[in-house]
């Protein structure tokens, strides 16, 4: 697959862009990628730990339960849309894989993935079919999967173990080529995800629906049916993350995935997907999730570093980059 | 000034627009609504006849949807008193517009933003900023340590603006950067929980005036001059106006770039004002988890309050009996010991209820009317 950008029309009046608007144009789009080399090869560099094998897997592992977050939520805000329940649906996708673990590992397979699906289905249709604005759909599907989760967990004070003899675990916890599965997956989900974003009529559905919906309509595009697939997508991989953390830390913990959905957001913001729609690559995400967590890996290395100067350097690289990306914009109208 | 200018975009082109249809009045259901509800920037009659609060409403399905809250909260009330034992009484009453007060305070800034088309997630991370310098400058007094707390407030507020108003960055994104960045900062500073023991903040934290708890009297007082600010000034005015439609308020010459840096200014100091207001309230500053998830409560009581995410209104009484009747679904579950599972999944129900009720009719078949992005 290729970072190839989305086509996306170029401004009226404006014929051939300039050479200055072309490279401003790549920056934009790959100013993630630029910061996230400068960033390895500077921690390289400066701690002898960061770049040893096992250092590099551990943050590949650590990204891709975030990065099939992100995947799902890519294609949501490239509709023009976004989903704020995908960190509690990864919440419930956890607790519900390692509660039907008990019951063999089809159950911890398939239950998530339903339930989660579900959820996106149901956000899916009230958005597309009613009408109503995402934000406020998908920030009532985080209280409803927060509740469903507290629910089945007996108000959070039940943790389920995957048990141990459970082939579930192997999911996370197994290692092709001496790399974890979770990596391979992701690898697939991306490479899937980009095919079918860049490749498939459906992928230039999505882009033309975030770039002007209601033109999307009058071509006589499925607009409906493919903002619900989009969040049934969302709904799916947000399940799948959560199964993924459930294999691997083998139990059901329900307090993880808040304020996840912020994470994924932010990855895709970096990775130059425009939150108006209509523009963006599946590359640049995964771009936002690794640099998130090599900026994480890099603080925890300090070591003398708060872990709070995560937070603080993850936001102003966001805000850094988003303003950028606006003065690049603009370099490129000029 | 006359309210003839329909500066707001109603959210329902449906929606009859005959004088006689416009009243807005909350018709005194509400004891903090019988100022008669704000309905900036939805119109309202020039004025003809009698003034709207002495005009009967018709009641229809239009009312209903623009009033729905004021209804829901109206019949909550009175099934709590039908079911709930004490519910009755002065004490539950304080307790709950204790508890609403720094919600309350908060949704009113959201609900400014909300009418220029923006949104603000940082306002819970401005909260515990502001909370975790107070005990950094309480040796200089309880005066000082709050103008700070409250000038921090300010200070990020004019950040989120000045990006998004002068960079042009979505509100969405910056206030996101701001979000994550600020609750950094603010557990840096402020570290692990620290008590806040000096007399004046404890005072303003459960001192009463009249019997009235400072906390409430400062939320009346935020409410009453947001709702002025809105109704009748200039600024309220260039607010919806350019909510509305803002390539055309500056094509007419409106200081666009100035209003949206100054409304996402006040949004910041309300969040450290209710920031203060809790830490006084609890003594203690605790910067992880003190307004954490706040933005949801308060984007959800400005929403089912009547106030279009797509901008142009700002219905502040709405907004109040919005944070109430959020305020009272929780406390009528706690009430009855229903457990929070269920207690989340009610209020899920009743968010996309609420904004279905308010969209009105809907045009089927014609996706793209919700006619918005998520990221305004």
């Amino acid at each position: 697959m290729t970072g190839s950008v989305a086509p996306t029309a170029p401004p009226a009046g404006q014929g051939v862009p300039s050479t200055g608007a072309r490279l401003a144009r790549v920056a934009q789009r790959q100013g993630a990628l630029v910061i996230l080399v400068v960033a390895v090869l500077a921690a390289t560099f400066a701690f002898d730990s960061f770049g040893t094998r096992g250092n590099l897997t551990n943050i590949g592992l650590q990204a891709s339960f975030l990065a099939v977050v992100a995947l799902g939520m890519t294609f949501v805000i490239m509709t023009g849309g976004i989903d704020l329940s995908v960190g509690s649906v990864f919440a419930l996708g956890g607790v519900l894989a390692a509660w039907g673990a008990q019951y063999g590992t089809w159950a911890a397979l398939l239950v998530p993935l339903l339930v989660c699906g579900a959820i996106g289905l149901a956000q899916g249709l009230i958005i597309a079919r009613g009408g109503l604005p995402p934000f406020i759909v998908t920030l009532a599907g985080l209280l409803f999967a927060r509740g469903v989760l507290l629910l089945i967990s007996d108000e959070g004070a039940t943790t389920y173990k995957v048990p141990v003899e459970s082939a579930f675990r192997t999911l996370s916890q197994g290692s092709l080529l001496g790399i974890g599965f979770p990596i391979w997956l992701v690898v697939i989900a991306f490479v899937l995800g980009g095919i079918v974003l860049h490749r498939t009529s459906y992928g230039a559905t999505v882009l033309a629906i975030g770039g002007q919906e209601d033109a999307a309509d009058l071509m006589g595009l499925p607009v409906v049916r493919t903002k619900i697939i989009a969040y049934v997508t969302s709904g799916l991989l947000a399940g799948f993350g959560g199964m993924l953390m459930a294999s691997y830390t083998s139990s059901g913990v329900t307090v993880l995935g808040v304020g996840m959905e912020l994470e994924a957001i932010a990855a895709v913001v970096l990775g130059g997907t425009l939150l108006t729609g209509g523009a963006g690559t599946v590359l640049g995400t995964l771009v936002g999730v690794l640099l998130l967590q090599v900026i994480m890996n890099v603080i925890n290395q300090v070591g003398s570093l708060n872990s709070n100067w995560q937070a603080v350097v993850s936001g102003t690289i966001l805000l850094v980059v988003v303003t950028l990306q606006q003065w690049l914009a603009k370099v490129q109208r000029r | 000034m006359t309210d003839s200018t329909q500066a707001g975009r109603r959210p329902d082109p449906d929606a009859p627009r005959s004088p006689a249809e416009e009243t807005s009045s909350g018709t005194g259901q509400v004891r903090e609504a019988a100022a008669g509800s704000a309905d900036a920037g939805g119109g309202e009659s020039g004025g003809s006849g009698r003034p709207p609060w002495l005009r009967r409403p018709r009641i229809d399905a239009d009312w209903i949807r623009r009033n729905g809250v004021f209804v829901a909260l109206a019949l909550l009330i009175l099934v709590n008193v039908a079911i709930t034992p004490n519910f009755v009484s002065e004490g539950t009453l304080r307790l709950q517009l204790i508890q609403v007060a720094p919600v309350l305070i908060v949704a009113l800034g959201m609900a400014l933003v909300i009418g220029t088309q923006g949104i603000d997630l940082s306002v819970g991370a401005v909260m515990a900023l502001a909370a975790a310098l107070i005990p950094l400058y309480i040796g200089y007094g309880a005066a000082v340590a709050i103008l700070i707390a409250l000038l921090a407030g300010c200070i990020t507020g004019a950040v989120a603006g000045s990006l998004i108003a002068r960079v042009g960055v979505q509100p969405i994104v910056a206030t996101l950067g701001l979000m994550v960045a600020g609750r950094g900062v603010a557990n840096l500073i402020g570290g692990e929980i620290k008590s806040i023991r000096e007399p004046g903040i404890v005072m303003l934290g459960s001192g009463n005036v009249f019997g009235i708890p400072y906390v409430v009297l400062i939320a009346a007082v935020v409410s009453l001059v947001v709702w002025f600010a809105v109704r009748r000034t200039l600024y309220g005015r260039r607010l919806v106006a350019i909510g509305g439609n803002q390539r055309a308020a500056e094509l007419a010459g409106l200081p666009v770039k100035r209003v949206l840096v100054t409304t996402y200014v006040v949004c910041g100091l309300l969040a450290a004002l209710a920031g203060v207001l809790l830490a006084a309230r609890s003594q203690a500053s605790d910067p992880t988890r003190l307004g954490l998830l706040i933005e949801l409560s308060a984007i959800t009581a400005v929403v089912i309050g009547g106030t279009p995410l797509s901008g142009g209104q700002v219905r502040v009484a709405g907004t109040i009996a919005g944070a109430l009747l959020m305020q009272l679904i929780t406390a009528t579950l706690i009430f009855h010991n229903i457990p929070d599972s269920t207690a989340q999944v009610v209020q899920a129900v009743i968010v996309i209820a609420a904004v279905y009720v308010q969209l009105g009719r809907r045009r089927s078949g014609r996706p793209g009317r919700s006619g918005r992005k998520a990221s305004p």
